[in-house]
């Protein structure tokens, strides 16, 4: 694969991405439409205690007596240059609000991808390998109880047996603060937080992944190449690991490209579970002071990060299939 | 070859699965007997265990952990199915006239539904009933807004290939109007897979509620069994059974929906009950 | 004879418990001889290919599975081998070529990466040393550039050169034996020509014996030594491949021969009807697709598939419009019954220009124009009764369904169907009897003219006879006139007294058959006519 064909398409995805983006920004605005009063006194917090200046001048900001494609031009213009707006509740403008929890939510979202997909497909390949077996059985059997589990039930349950019975793994929170580790110390420290919350949001993918895999590889074992390859002399394992793993790998990185977006939101109800603190909780925390505009710029760039994520995965699917035409 | 009704039931994890399903059903159509009066009531002492005087004990303000569970029933299941019947209905819509019409109008209806399936759906359902106050009629909108997309594609998938088949070319050359093909010849060769992909998004309508009442997003005047883990949840400590009872219900439920939706699709499609 | 690669003794597949019968093959043997090609003749479901996977073992066990019998390989039993004893013979001493190269094909793989692992896996040979001999085979079997060759993946290649790989990976080893199953079967028929002459001479060249699945009398014709036919999983006769095509002693062989079309037009011309008037006359058609890029490629291609066409059918005329695939055949035909809307040109029904016609004003026309479909499984609502079905067209429209419904039965009968089937459900019925169904449908709003796109490639040499002979048949009947779409030039030599031939979304040729089939002027046609397989031998006949 040349360097060149990556970039083009590179390219060609991010401008792809511009009317995905787009359109968030104008479901932003509608729903902001929606919601009962004016924009002005629902992104005030309409709980109240905002002075009633700051409201008058947020009207003037989005132009709220002028017609409704004029306020949506301005909305759009106001995002575009990334101001998302003022947080009265956090006193804080909610661009730097978000960008704070944007790390922690990255890294559970990235450990949580790399252990629910690594981990999906070897037990659907093990499971395909030994089907109709016990040893399928029981893979198949867990991977279905764990596909129908709520994620904050996950979270709970495993609080209880590894924090509360066992005290093995910290119950809640991203890092010990009081005990002010450094360096090496540090890493360790937020991997072993890391552990239980990543776990309760890959058991649900990675059942899904697993079970996907699993399928498909069985329905290889059914395809004409397969045949070929057997015909070649090839022992099983050779085709299998040759042939079939990449062939059944395709749509597993489909679904996890489709899957971002509920990986996201699930980190919500996780991150609200084990006080995590990222996105979803910051998206808890400002549901409950109802502190819409926090809500809504939370929504705005979790969505870039969808977009930003699917990208990388249709580079991983280019690299994977050389059918796929790029010019 | 046996008949699918033979194919379906016959299978223990279906017979199972349908036995559970419609245990569920009939305490949340009974619930109002089982469990008369508001499941919000005090009725004893709070955390009162297990097999005592309640089934399940209370909870934190002494209310019948039992009689909520009943109540729970009622909200998740009629939640979750209006929710579901309305993705179904608008998401065969869209599927349907984006793979008939094809060209322009595929085009626009694909990428909006991409664009919905793009989105953090979870996070955009809690903006959404945020917005609209919570209450039961905006846990559907919520839920049903974004759960359509993997029907219209799924119907779009169905309505492309069963369009290029030649039946459907004949009916055209035989001068049969649009609306009669779509209806007539088309969509009920699409029922199969759409019954599936339906009854499983039930499950995921279930587990879409639960989350949004577990993070107090529920509808405040009904009882729901994601309501009662997130009321429990802070005394995990102390009464565990606050939160795996109601956990329990929720996890057998969805399985059952799962596993029931499996069996219609090996049963609607015996060719793939040997794999 | 001592001089037998392979002997199958008695051998016996059998089928799953839901099949419509116990086994697949029964109780065959065969042999197949050094230096010669075997060919094994049948219909479908005659169980050729099943034996042909048992060899190697490569059945869909355990549903497909071997019950009895032996295949003997060099005084070994191949059934009764190891795992790892089979693994040895497969592709180093019997190798395998199969029918449609496209899937048979890892497409995630280079081509010289798969012709590699088989050299691989059988020698202790150096990855230099294999890559020369790839390089080499590739030659071989004719591929453009084979060093260039090695790093494509499949989709980059044609279908021919898909062929190619295949038999050059056969061929890598110089196995003592090539199975080869229906391997030209998904190809066009120039390119069927190349890779039949590309076998012959490799085999002549390298001395492997092969052993050639088929389901066409003019392949085995072209290239076989010796001939088995099967039919229902028994071997009918079996023998030297001049005499059974000659003088077939077992009456299936006879009766399949029999149906094979001949070459020889048999309509001719007569002249009093040359001033027959125009009944579809089409004029300077043109249609351009936008190449379906999808999501992933902006620059759509456009792609001309029919490119300035003119034709005509006169009354009581049948035309056949030949090509292969790609040609543009089948689109024109759409366009014509207006399943796509023509870009450019006229398309005149009795004199009126119908080209351009939204669907709702062309519903007039629809009576004169009716289509009859390739795939009989397809072309039937599997959720419609057959009555239904056929009475479609009059019930759109405007005839009473009670009347439509009769009508249906009567039109039954004409096609050789019970009436009563007008009650059941197309799954009820065989490939056959469907393509009759089919037929009965056009014919219930008593058109003018029949567009029939490929109407009997999909189905076995004997019924195709029948299915023939009943559109014949119905011609006359109904006073229809035809367009007739096939690859198959005996198809067309046998229905039509009139032909066009199609090549790249043009007609390069036009005329009578007769006069075509004696003296082919355009190259392509010539070409066409020459890859015709069995042609010697039908003119012989």
């Amino acid at each position: 694969m040349g360097g060149g064909r990556l970039l083009r398409y590179v390219i060609r995805r991010l401008l792809q991405a511009i009317p995905v983006v787009l359109g968030v920004v104008v479901l932003n605005f509608l729903l902001l439409q929606l919601a009962p009063g004016d924009a002005a006194t629902v992104l005030a917090g309409e709980a109240g205690g905002a002075p009633l200046e700051y409201i008058q001048q947020l009207r003037q900001r989005f132009g709220l007596d002028q017609p409704v494609l004029v306020q949506l031009a301005l909305y759009i213009k106001n995002i575009l240059v990334l101001d998302l707006g003022y947080s009265f509740r956090n006193a804080s403008p909610v661009l730097p609000l978000i960008l704070a929890r944007l790390w922690p939510t990255l890294l559970l979202m990235g450990t949580t991808l790399l252990l629910s997909v690594a981990g999906g497909v070897l037990l659907g390949l093990l499971a395909a390998v030994w089907v109709r077996t016990w040893k399928d059985h029981v893979i198949s059997f867990a991977a279905i109880i764990a596909y129908a589990m709520p994620l904050f039930w996950i979270g709970l349950m495993l609080i209880l047996a590894f924090s509360i019975k066992l005290g093995w793994l910290p119950t809640s929170g991203m890092e010990d603060a009081a005990a002010f580790y450094e360096g090496w110390e540090r890493v360790v420290d937020i991997a072993k937080h890391l552990v239980l919350p990543s776990i309760t949001l890959a058991l649900f993918y990675m059942a899904l992944y697993a079970r996907l895999m699993r399928a498909t590889m069985l329905e290889q074992h059914g395809l004409d190449y397969v045949t070929t390859a057997r015909a070649k002399g090839l022992t099983e394992r050779q085709i299998t690991v040759r042939h079939m793993v990449r062939n059944a790998l395709l749509p597993v990185v489909t679904v996890a490209g489709v899957q971002i977006g509920g990986l996201l939101g699930g980190s919500v109800v996780v991150e609200s579970v084990f006080a995590w603190p990222g996105l979803g909780q910051l998206a808890f925390q400002a549901l409950f002071a109802r502190d819409l505009n926090l809500l809504l710029g939370i929504f705005f760039i979790s969505s870039c990060l969808v977009v930003a994520v699917n990208i990388v995965i249709d580079i991983v699917y280019l690299v994977l299939d050389p059918r796929i035409r790029v010019g | 070859m046996h008949s699918f009704s033979q194919r379906f039931f016959a299978n223990p994890r279906v017979a199972l699965s349908l036995l559970w399903l419609s245990f569920v059903v009939l305490l949340a159509i009974a619930a109002p007997i089982i469990a008369p009066g508001s499941p919000f009531a005090i009725v004893a002492k709070p955390f009162a265990p297990p097999l005592g005087d309640f089934l399940f004990g209370t909870d934190s303000l002494g209310r019948d952990l039992m009689a909520g569970l009943v109540h729970g029933a009622r909200t998740s299941l009629l939640i979750a199915i209006l929710a579901t019947l309305a993705a179904v209905a608008f998401g065969t819509l869209v599927g349907a006239i984006a793979g008939f019409y094809g060209g322009f109008v595929d085009d626009i209806l694909m990428r909006i539904t991409e664009f919905f399936q793009t989105i953090p759906a979870f996070i955009f359902a809690i903006v959404l009933v945020a917005i609209l106050a919570p209450s039961g009629t905006s846990l559907v909108i919520a839920i049903a807004t974004v759960s359509w997309p993997p029907i219209a594609r799924v119907v779009r998938g169905e309505v492309l290939t069963i369009k290029a088949r030649e039946f459907v070319q004949a009916a055209i050359v035989a001068g049969q109007r649009d609306m009669a093909i779509l209806f007539g010849q088309v969509l009920p060769n699409a029922l199969s897979p759409l019954i599936v992909t339906g009854s499983l998004l039930v499950a995921n309508a279930i587990l879409i509620e639960s989350a949004l009442s577990f993070l107090g997003l529920g509808a405040p005047n009904l009882m729901s069994w994601g309501f009662q883990i997130g009321a429990g949840r802070a005394f995990l400590r102390d009464a565990w059974w606050l939160v795996t009872v109601p956990g329990i219900a929720i996890l057998l439920t969805v399985l059952s929906i799962n596993l029931a939706g499996e069996g219609l699709n090996d049963a609607l499609n015996p060719r793939l009950r040997d794999l | 004879m001592s001089d037998a690669v392979l002997t199958i003794d008695n051998l016996t597949v059998s089928l799953p418990a839901w099949a419509d019968r116990p086994h697949a093959v029964n109780g065959v043997s065969l042999q197949v001889m050094r230096k010669e090609i075997l060919c094994v003749v049948g219909e479908s479901g005659s169980g050729k290919s099943v034996m042909a996977k048992a060899i190697l073992r490569l059945l869909p066990e355990p549903h497909v599975r071997v019950a009895g019998g032996r295949v003997i390989y060099e005084g070994q039993d191949l059934l009764a081998l190891s795992a790892d004893g089979i693994r040895v013979i497969r592709g180093g001493r019997i190798a395998m070529i199969f029918q449609e190269p496209m899937v048979a094909l890892n497409p995630l793989m280079t081509v010289g990466r798969q012709t590699d692992e088989i050299i691989e896996v059988h020698t202790k040979l150096r990855p230099a040393e294999r890559r020369k001999r790839i390089v080499e085979v590739f030659g071989d079997v004719r591929l453009p550039e084979p060093e260039r060759m090695l790093a494509s993946y499949p989709h980059e290649l044609s279908g021919g050169q898909r062929q190619r790989v295949m038999i050059a990976m056969a061929l890598a080893l110089e196995p003592a034996l090539i199975i080869a199953d229906e391997p030209t079967t998904a190809l066009d028929v120039t390119t069927q020509a190349q890779i039949l002459k590309l076998l012959k001479e490799l085999q002549a060249k390298h001395g492997t014996a092969i052993m050639f699945i088929t389901h066409d009398f003019g392949v085995v014709a072209e290239i076989a030594d010796r001939v088995a036919v099967m039919r229902q999983g028994v071997l009918v006769e079996h023998g030297r491949g001049k005499d059974i095509l000659r003088h077939p002693q077992h009456d299936y062989t006879r009766a399949l021969i029999a149906a094979v079309p001949s070459l020889v037009p048999r309509h001719t011309l007569r002249d009093a009807r040359s001033g027959a008037p125009s009944l579809l006359s089409v004029s300077g058609l043109e249609k351009t697709f936008a190449g379906r890029g999808g999501a992933f490629s902006l620059g759509a291609q456009r792609v001309r598939a029919v490119a300035g066409v003119s034709l005509e059918v006169q009354k009581g005329r049948s035309l056949a419009l030949v090509g292969e695939s790609g040609s543009g055949k089948s689109t024109l035909a759409r366009c014509i019954v207006g399943l796509e809307r023509a870009d450019k040109g006229a398309i005149r029904l009795e004199g009126t220009d119908i080209a351009g016609l939204s669907r709702a004003k062309l519903r007039p026309y629809r009576k004169a124009l009716q289509m009859v479909f390739q795939d009989p499984f397809a072309s039937l609502n599997p959720r419609w009764r057959v009555g239904d079905i056929i009475a479609q067209g009059p019930v759109v429209a405007g005839t009473p369904r009670k009347t439509a419904l009769g009508e249906a039965r009567e039109l039954l009968r004409l096609v050789g169907l019970d009436p009563k089937a007008a009650d059941r459900y197309p799954h009820e019925f065989s490939g056959g009897q469907r393509q009759r169904i089919g037929i009965a449908r056009a014919l219930a709003v008593k058109p003018k003219l029949i567009i029939a796109d490929e109407p009997v490639s999909a189905l076995d040499v004997s019924v195709q006879k029948q299915v023939l002979d009943l559109l014949d048949e119905l011609r006359t009947t109904f006073d229809l006139s035809m367009l007739f779409i096939t690859h198959d030039l005996r198809v067309a030599a046998h229905v039509c007294e009139e032909i066009a031939v199609m090549k790249d979304g043009a007609i390069v040729e036009q005329g009578s058959t007769a006069a075509i089939f004696a003296r082919p002027q355009h190259a392509y046609t010539q070409a066409l006519l020459a890859s015709v397989p069995g042609r010697d031998w039908q003119t012989c006949t």
